[in-house]
């Protein structure tokens, strides 16, 4: 009995003393906020509870973003930065050292991180300038953006001096860094134009290239979106149905050599429009884990995961963008299906005839997870030659 | 008594001038300020009165809240960085910052941005919008009153183009057209809370136009403009009040001039409200005047629009007849502003402000300042002060 009430005691008397620190109650509130709405006023009223206590609150509060919400966070954050720049103002004692402890701590919240990182700037420019190289290989893709800027500068002024081999080494560190588009595409451009190196960016970035597609199927009147195709029953590899018009239709293997793993339903159909295919692929997870579905497309989409369907989105033609859509999943050890709904509609301007999607796999922090059996990527055809003219 | 002279005399003192700008296009949404009697008048470096560097883009304009101007930006890689700022009308200096971290998506055309909507005021908070589908509530000194994800609530409400269609308050109601391909709707918000009042589904279609007020019998009715044509609604509640159909553009908005609203809709449409529960009827049309991405403007008895050639036509109110046409420094994504005094405010995308004053025979530019940044946005007026937003900064111009 005694053994069984002293763990309860402790909780009680840990707990006891927590909520005895001011931020405790309001940290709590503050993190129930919920959907439409829920909470905001209670929320409010914690906030200025926050905001009227010093600077000692600053990293109890960064604390608490590990697991609020998204919008806990942001309350949480414009009360950290409130008090934060009225005592800088007011020249106040600021915890810096308690700051830059939080920043360089790896399990605390990300954004968290980033923003006790630029508070620690304010209160000490040149020592956390120092802090950055460290940053390479962080799991804050914020931060780990500051330490690629700086191996891309550098690795970009070795270049400028004529340091080929040392330019190379940087470069290819800040590669290995990178998580960011536009980081990676210029960190790439230089690798292959100035280096003359090989850079295999769908393995970077973790795109799926071995697809097998089907199609094209009816989407007249934009109806294919919501009509349930053979495909969305059952993958059965070797089937072939009746698409479009009656038309018969069977799986075909694909794999595209794109640097950034479009997957172009028009080579293989034809420019079509008011179409509806699939596109499969397995992935082979090393391990259970938690990991990211990173989807770009243009056309109305869908997309399922171990026959699970996770979202789908009936928008056409409005843009297109690597990481456009972040679908969080469940890797399972072993066998993972994949299976992606692409829908072209009526529309007829050269700037809506793609019909297309890229589909990636990493985690929260963008960084690429392979199957364990990953095929090559594809390599790219080369350019077609041109064929004399009868007079050469 | 000598106490109460005293303070009947400092009464004027107290109360501040108050010409406050507080949403899209000021008054009604519709761009024009009848109670601004003497405008800035010239745009020159002459009358340039400061300038501050803003920490990102935006295409919101800033808006007025007694001394205080409000204005919107959007930083970092994928604009995921949200900012409220608030300077000191009198020079510019900073007075808060507000920063959050976009909770919906930020994927816009690169010449958008995610802080595309123009905050809105009820004097009293501020609600900023951004493309993100992320609604704030401030008040005046900053404190955070309230925030809604409205991307975490309904997930499919976005525009991969971006969002750009800015809220406006009506009464102790904001309404927002949260409009797109997808989940598409319109709300009002409870102004202390934030919680929906109504919700109401719309048409599924990409829509960058901004809600309107007109004015019946001492009531204000707000006219939603979409692809389908208009929908009239009792703000507090979201009711149906009426409906003009035919179509109406889904970029330049309407202006509305006490129950009248002229609409781009078949070229230009103008209707008047009616009595209670009959439809609108309709005043005229002309098909061949075309508004480009300008929104129309209704000032005295003049109507102008700007077409995508850059030319500003004024036409007769109550007819739509043309009086002249004079062409512009265009082209413009920006609105045209006025008022009192009747002149014109507009600024191209490359930068150059235009006054145009409408009073002889012809319209002609008065004064025209070239600020050399990307401008894409509507000024915001207050006596003999004009406030616009640039890509890189906040130009406050003064009259004299």
């Amino acid at each position: 009995m005694k053994r069984s009430l002293l763990p309860f005691s402790l909780s009680l008397l840990l707990s006891l003393a927590v909520q005895a620190e001011p931020w405790t109650a309001p940290i709590e509130q503050i993190r129930k906020v919920g959907p439409e709405g829920a909470g905001n006023t209670e929320a409010a009223q914690a906030w200025s509870a926050l905001t009227a206590l010093g600077p000692e609150m600053l990293v109890p509060v960064l604390t608490a973003m590990e697991g609020a919400s998204p919008l806990a966070r942001n309350w949480l954050r414009t009360a950290v930065e409130t008090v934060f720049d009225r005592e800088l103002a007011a020249k106040a004692p600021l915890p810096g050292e308690a700051i830059k402890s939080f920043v360089l701590d790896r399990a605390h919240e990300p954004n968290a991180r980033r923003l006790a990182f630029e508070l620690y700037a304010k209160i000490a420019p040149d020592d956390s300038a120092t802090l950055i190289p460290g940053f390479a290989d962080d799991p804050s893709p914020a931060l780990r953006r500051e330490a690629v800027s700086k191996l891309l500068a550098e690795g970009k002024a070795q270049l400028e001096a004529g340091d080929q081999e040392k330019s190379l080494a940087t470069l290819n560190a800040a590669l290995d860094a990178a998580r960011e588009v536009d980081q990676i595409d210029a960190i790439t451009k230089l690798l292959r134009e100035k280096l003359a190196q090989k850079v295999d960016l769908p393995k970077h970035f973790g795109f799926l290239s071995h697809w097998h597609l089907i199609g094209p199927f009816d989407n007249t009147g934009r109806e294919g979106f919501a009509r349930v195709y053979p495909p969305e029953e059952t993958i059965a590899l070797d089937a072939g149905y009746p698409g479009k018009d009656g038309k018969p239709v069977k799986w075909q293997a694909y794999a595209t050599p794109d640097d950034y793993g479009k997957v172009d339903f028009n080579q293989p159909y034809g420019p079509l429009k008011q179409v509806v295919g699939y596109a499969y692929t397995e992935f082979h997870a090393a391990e259970a884990r938690d990991a990211q579905i990173r989807l770009g497309c243009k056309n109305a989409w869908k997309v399922w995961f171990n026959g699970e369907l996770l979202f789908g989105r009936d928008e056409y033609h409005r843009g297109q963008r690597i990481d456009q859509y972040s679908l969080p999943v469940k890797l399972q050890p072993g066998k993972n299906t994949i299976l992606v709904k692409a829908c072209q509609n009526e529309q007829e301007q050269d700037w809506t005839a793609q019909w297309e999607f890229q589909l990636r796999v990493c985690d929260a922090t963008g960084t690429a997870i392979l199957s364990t059996d990953r095929q090559p990527t594809p390599e790219k055809a080369a350019p077609a030659r041109r064929r004399p003219a009868k007079s050469e | 008594m000598r106490t109460l002279l005293l303070t009947l005399a400092l009464i004027p003192l107290a109360l501040p001038a108050r010409a406050d700008w507080l949403n899209f296009r000021g008054p009604n949404g519709s761009g024009h300020a009848p109670d601004i009697t003497t405008t800035v008048g010239e745009l020159s470096d002459q009358t340039l009165a400061w300038q501050v560097a803003l920490p990102g883009r935006g295409l919101g304009s800033p808006i007025i809240v007694g001394d205080k101007i409000i204005v919107t930006a959007a930083s970092g890689p994928e604009q995921q960085q949200l900012h409220i700022l608030c300077f000191s009308a009198k020079d510019g200096s900073p007075v808060w910052e507000r920063r959050f971290w976009a909770t919906g998506r930020t994927m816009s055309h690169s010449k958008t941005n995610v802080a595309a909507p123009t905050p809105a005021s009820d004097g009293e908070r501020i609600y900023a919008l951004y493309s993100s589908n992320d609604l704030i509530c401030v008040d005046l000194d900053g404190n955070l009153v309230w925030m809604r994800g409205l991307t975490l609530d309904y997930p499919n409400a976005s525009n991969s183009l971006g969002m750009a269609s800015s809220p406006i308050v009506v009464g102790d109601t904001l309404v927002a057209q949260i409009e797109n391909d997808s989940e598409s709707f319109a709300a009002g918000f409870d102004l202390l809370t934030g919680v929906n009042k109504w919700k109401l589904d719309r048409p599924k279609s990409a829509n960058w136009t901004s809600p309107t007020i007109l004015n019946k019998d001492g009531e204000s009715i707000v006219a939603l403009q979409s692809s389908d044509g208009i929908l009239g609604l009792v703000p507090a509640t979201g009711s149906s009040v009426f409906t003009v159909a035919g179509g109406a553009s889904t970029i330049p908005s309407a202006a509305a001039s006490g129950s009248e609203l002229y609409i781009p809709s078949n070229g230009v449409t103008v209707v008047a409200l009616g009595a209670t529960g009959e439809e609108p009827k309709k005043v005229w049309n002309q098909t061949n005047q075309r508004p480009g991405t300008a929104s129309l403007l209704v000032a005295g008895e003049k109507l102008y629009l700007i077409n995508n050639a850059g030319v500003l036509t004024c036409a007769k109110k109550e007819s739509g007849e043309v009086l002249w046409e004079v062409r512009l420094k265009g082209p413009f994504s920006g609105s045209p502003v006025a008022g009192g005094d009747g002149k014109l405010y507009i600024f191209s995308e490359q930068g150059v402000g235009q006054v145009v004053d409408p009073s002889g025979e012809k319209g002609v530019v008065s004064s025209e300042v070239e600020l050399g940044e990307t401008i894409l946005c509507t000024p915001a007026l207050d006596g003999k002060a004009l406030y616009i937003r640039s890509d890189g900064h906040l130009w406050k111009f003064a009259g004299k």
